[in-house]
């Protein structure tokens, strides 16, 4: 294996043989850098977007209510058009399957992208960090500050950053508890002090938490509490695009002046300036490979390349490239043709698949649901005359929000006729249980063996006399002996 | 408390939780340090040859998350019970929770039902919302029994049709609902033998017009006044009593010779269950309203 021959730099000098160590390690305060490039724009925009859309969604009004609320209480989930029950949490699967293998498709073509610029604890850092920046300085003041006797500037400067970080955090809060309660309510009541104390305890619940992991626990989380990272891996192979170093074209690494020539120098292109490190935000040196604690951010690749531009060398010393590319380099396209290998495009195709299946099963899904049970307490009922009755409990959800008639048709079985009125109305994304009795003439009755006999309930939803959405269940009629 | 014949295994229950948790920690404090053995950052184990251990450490937050929840589990024991039968300075119990959880929900409930305590129920039927929470109550409370539909099964009344056996005003459903009913009719077999009961049995099939033999009916007429003094002389029953009306065709137990006789020979004996205790007397109030409704309402036709 290569990684056996890797030079190991000790980031603490290793203690001694027989003296005494903690193997619970003291945590490394990591001051990331600041960075700017392709890929940091990337994250900045997937930052703003991912948040516009987090926090903006709860106020867009939809039909008169909130466009997207998710209503525990009443148990009816309201996403744009649609209503859901919480028997249509099918779908909340599936929508977990296609995140899951879209995961899998990114992660085979180009590694962590989602760690590195989709990620709640990447972006939520990311903001934090904006913030820890524009009140305390980059890396070098922060470090300087912190290193230094308490002050009155580094009093304010904290207490200015944790202000902001807990007002965010807060809005955060009360954003997410905004999916769940209405969000104007939610933010009325809390204002006036009239909010439910379940709703201040995940409002505080979820601030704490955003306050706590994008600002206190940050790269903790990657490298300790996230199991996806540490599965990850098993997703990647050699023709995974890493953010990677090129060992053959920068080591022996080495200062030198602008002007110098580095060949002559017995150099690689590597200036040793350690800026990758210091703008990591799990604080690797991404110079020893493929580690599991790199989130794929790339921030390294930005700041390379742009020490790279000022020594006048090419770009991409640190790039994202494949573990085959860089053993034995070739042509892009070749590597690009690696990369479409035959897992990621078996991931494509489920993906497609998928998706495709979701999206015609949400077109074509009814607008109404229907359940029969057959009544709990009595099997069949023997009526005078010989008439034979079943009695069977309907369940008919509104997954619409207008007032909807419905009518029952039992078919299937000759002779069978439902016994009670055939006809009702439901209210807006109401759901109600009707009993419901059909009754077998004596004649047909006699002609059946005793025992269950197949049955079809078909509920049409009625328009103005016409049917415009029909919904057949299967139940059975029982014959008694 | 006492779940055991003596304290002796309480007060063991009691050491062994707390002496565990204190070796948790005592384990932790002797594992979180360790003498270096090599200088290579691994532990100096090797195993199979070559198989050595890196010291890759946990952070020491992680540490300080262990000993916090053992600090958890010593301020749990202390306030709930846990420690033996040591009930815990909270006083909490599961029946108590369950109490205070069913006192909070009746509390909740009561708005939704102040406006239907004082209504007469004839109003409650004409109120889509009161007939909805109605309905609700029935399919949790009654169906078991009565059915789905309220039209019930052998031995369970009918509650659509007209034919009450304690009478249909919603006074006297209520005191059904909350009371619960015991129907007894005590065996007839001193009539006398199989000869007479199955005329008695023909003389009651006769009373509704049923198919009989009309000369075991005959009979019977002059065995019939035993009978009489529940069911009064036309068989016509007593809701005063619970005596069943004869003469109307429906029959709880069952239509026919046999059945009948099963039932002279016998007697009878059915109960409904009490529900005072299971529901408030604004439900059963709702509930009985409800009731009611299913022998008007257009929604089921009685046969």
């Amino acid at each position: 294996m290569r990684t056996a021959t890797r030079p190991v730099i000790p980031i603490a000098p290793l203690p001694a043989a027989g003296e005494a160590v903690w193997l619970y390690e003291k945590r490394r305060q990591i001051y990331p850098r600041a960075v700017s490039g392709r890929h940091a724009a990337w994250r900045v925009a997937l930052v703003v977007l991912t948040q516009l859309v987090f926090y903006g969604l709860p106020w867009l009004p939809w039909n008169g209510r909130q466009a997207v609320l998710f209503d525990l209480t009443a148990r009816r989930f309201y996403i744009f058009d649609l209503v859901l029950y919480p028997q249509d949490f099918i779908y909340l699967t599936v929508l977990l399957v296609i995140c899951a293998c879209a995961l899998f498709l990114f992660t085979a073509v180009a590694g962590r992208l989602w760690c590195g610029f989709a990620c709640p604890q990447t972006v939520y850092t990311e903001i934090f960090l904006w913030i820890e920046r524009h009140l305390e300085g980059d890396r070098m003041a922060r470090m300087k500050r912190d290193a230094g006797p308490r002050s009155l500037d580094r009093l304010w400067r904290k207490g200015a950053k944790h202000a902001a970080w807990g007002a965010l955090a807060l809005v955060t809060g009360i954003t997410f508890v905004g999916y769940f309660t209405p969000i104007r309510t939610l933010t009325g009541e809390l204002w006036a002090g009239q909010s439910g104390a379940w709703e201040v305890f995940w409002v505080l619940f979820y601030a704490l938490a955003t306050y706590g992991n994008a600002g206190w626990l940050r790269e903790q989380v990657c490298l300790y509490m996230c199991p996806y990272a540490r599965f990850q891996s098993a997703m990647f192979d050699r023709d995974t695009l890493i953010v990677s170093y090129d060992a053959r074209r920068g080591d022996p690494r080495g200062t030198r002046g602008r002007d110098a020539d580095a060949r002559a120098l017995g150099l690689g292109d590597c200036i040793d300036c350690g800026l990758c490190v210091q703008v990591c935000p799990t604080g690797i040196d991404i110079r020893q490979g493929l580690q599991y604690a790199c989130i794929g951010c790339a921030a390294c690749v930005d700041v390379c390349n742009g020490v790279m531009d000022k020594m006048r060398y090419p770009r991409g010393l640190i790039r994202f490239a494949t573990q085959n590319s860089l053993a034995a380099p070739g042509a892009p396209s070749l590597t690009l043709r690696r990369v479409l290998r035959p897992r990621v495009l078996v991931y494509g195709a489920v993906l497609l698949a998928l998706c495709a299946g979701f999206t015609a099963s949400l077109w074509l899904r009814s607008p109404f649901r229907v359940d029969i049970v057959r009544d709990r307490g009595a099997l069949a009922r023997e009526l005078g005359h010989g008439e034979i009755e079943n009695v069977y409990r309907v369940q008919v959800m509104n997954a619409t929000e207008a007032r909807q008639q419905y009518r029952v048709v039992v078919e299937g079985l000759d002779g069978a006729a439902l016994a009670t009125r055939a006809d009702f109305a439901l209210g807006p994304a109401e759901a109600r249980w009707l009993p419901m009795s059909v009754r077998l003439a004596a004649e047909p009755a006699q002609a059946l063996q005793p025992g269950a006999h197949p049955l079809r309930f078909r509920i049409e939803r009625v328009e103005g006399g016409a049917p415009t959405a029909v919904v057949s269940e299967p139940s059975t009629f029982v014959v008694p002996r | 408390m006492s779940d055991f014949f003596s304290s002796g295994w309480s007060v063991f229950v009691a050491v062994a939780t707390v002496v565990s948790m204190l070796f948790c920690l005592v384990l932790l404090a002797i594992a979180a340090r360790r003498k270096v053995m090599s200088d290579d950052n691994t532990t100096g184990h090797a195993w199979d040859g070559d198989l050595t251990e890196l010291n890759n450490p946990l952070p020491r937050w992680w540490m300080w998350l262990f000993i916090g929840t053992v600090v958890f589990s010593f301020a749990y024991l202390l306030l709930y019970p846990g420690a033996g039968s040591r009930a815990g300075t909270l006083g909490w119990t599961s029946a108590g929770q369950y109490a205070a959880e069913q006192k909070a929900a009746r509390e909740a409930m009561a708005p939704v039902y102040a406006n239907y305590a004082h209504a007469p129920a004839e109003a409650l039927l004409k109120d889509p919302a009161a007939m909805g929470i109605g309905e609700r109550l029935f399919l949790n409370n009654c169906a078991a029994c009565h059915g789905s539909d309220g039209r019930g099964s052998r031995g369970f009344p009918n509650l659509t049709d007209d034919d009450w056996l304690y009478g249909g005003d919603a006074a006297t459903i209520e005191t059904t609902i909350a009371g619960g009913r015991v129907g007894q009719m005590p065996s007839m077999a001193s009539v006398g033998g199989a000869r007479e009961q199955r005329e008695l049995a023909h003389y009651v099939m006769s009373l509704s017009g049923s198919p009989n033999d009309s000369i075991a009916a005959a009979g019977g007429k002059k065995l019939f006044g035993q009978c009489a003094a529940c069911h009064g002389v036309g068989g016509k029953g007593n809701p005063a009593l619970g005596a069943p009306n004869l003469s109307d065709g429906v029959w709880l137990h069952g239509w026919g010779e046999k059945a009948i006789m099963t039932t002279i020979a016998n007697g009878r004996t059915n109960v409904m269950p009490a529900h005072k205790d299971r529901l408030t007397p604004e439900q059963i109030h709702v509930l009985a309203a409800y009731v009611m409704s299913l022998s008007r309402s257009r929604t089921t036709t009685t046969p």
